[in-house]
């Protein structure tokens, strides 16, 4: 891993960590009576601030998540560091795509 | 001369390197599939509903309860090596990562506690 994905990875690491504790707040929250739908959109629905934050986990998560698998398929996996680089780069296009979609669906819909 | 190179691999903060790498690897695959099951309120609630309904089952409920312990894991395992990285060194490592598995699994617990 080179200087700027390490830092990447940390910095991207320190912005997530009060969202995950958020998180699994929201996660005992919502599931403290079942989950339902219209209780999911309830909150969501038109909410900036929601969408704000979600918006910038799905952003976080997805460069995140594309270094560590970038690393994990250069040290465990036979692929050189260029084609490990281009897969973790389309997943990570592809997390940021489907999770805005989804911040989109509880958000806008 | 194997037995040698291999006995690092007991170490508690060699397990807690990989249960934080294997963590990591599973919330990654398990990422596109949250995000494609929130994507079905894209067409209202009923889509959404029907998936919800599916998660009520008590496998998928575990299955839950695990998600949740590889959320804690990675996040305990993610700030300890943040303050391994930025802050000076401090002693009882060891005893950081245990009590960062003990509080993980405590989340765990209490989460499928309520779920059941």
């Amino acid at each position: 891993m080179n200087v700027r994905l390490y830092v990447w990875q940390r910095a991207t690491a320190a912005v997530m960590a009060p969202l995950v504790l958020g998180h699994i707040a929201v996660i005992f929250y919502a599931t403290r009576q079942g989950l339902s739908a219209a209780d999911i959109l309830s909150r969501t629905r038109g909410s900036i601030v929601w969408a704000a934050y979600y918006g910038i986990f799905v952003a976080a998560a997805s460069i995140h998540a594309s270094i560590g698998i970038r690393n994990i398929l250069s040290e465990w996996s036979p692929l050189n560091e260029r084609r490990a680089g281009l897969i973790a780069i389309v997943f990570g296009l592809l997390l940021a795509a489907l999770g805005a979609r989804a911040v989109a669906a509880v958000v806008l819909s | 001369m194997i037995a040698r190179q291999m006995k690092h691999r007991g170490d508690a903060l060699w397990i807690a390197a990989l249960v934080h790498r294997i963590s990591g690897l599973a919330l990654a695959i398990f990422l596109p599939f949250h995000f494609l099951a929130l994507g079905l309120a894209i067409d209202g609630t009923a889509r959404l509903d029907g998936f919800l309904r599916w998660t009520d089952q008590p496998l998928v409920k575990i299955a839950e309860g695990g998600l949740v312990l590889l959320l804690a894991a990675h996040l305990l395992g993610g700030l300890r090596i943040l303050v391994i990285e930025n802050f000076a060194w401090r002693d009882g490592q060891k005893q950081l990562a245990t009590v960062a598995a003990a509080i993980s699994l405590l989340v765990a617990v209490v989460f499928l506690a309520r779920m059941f």
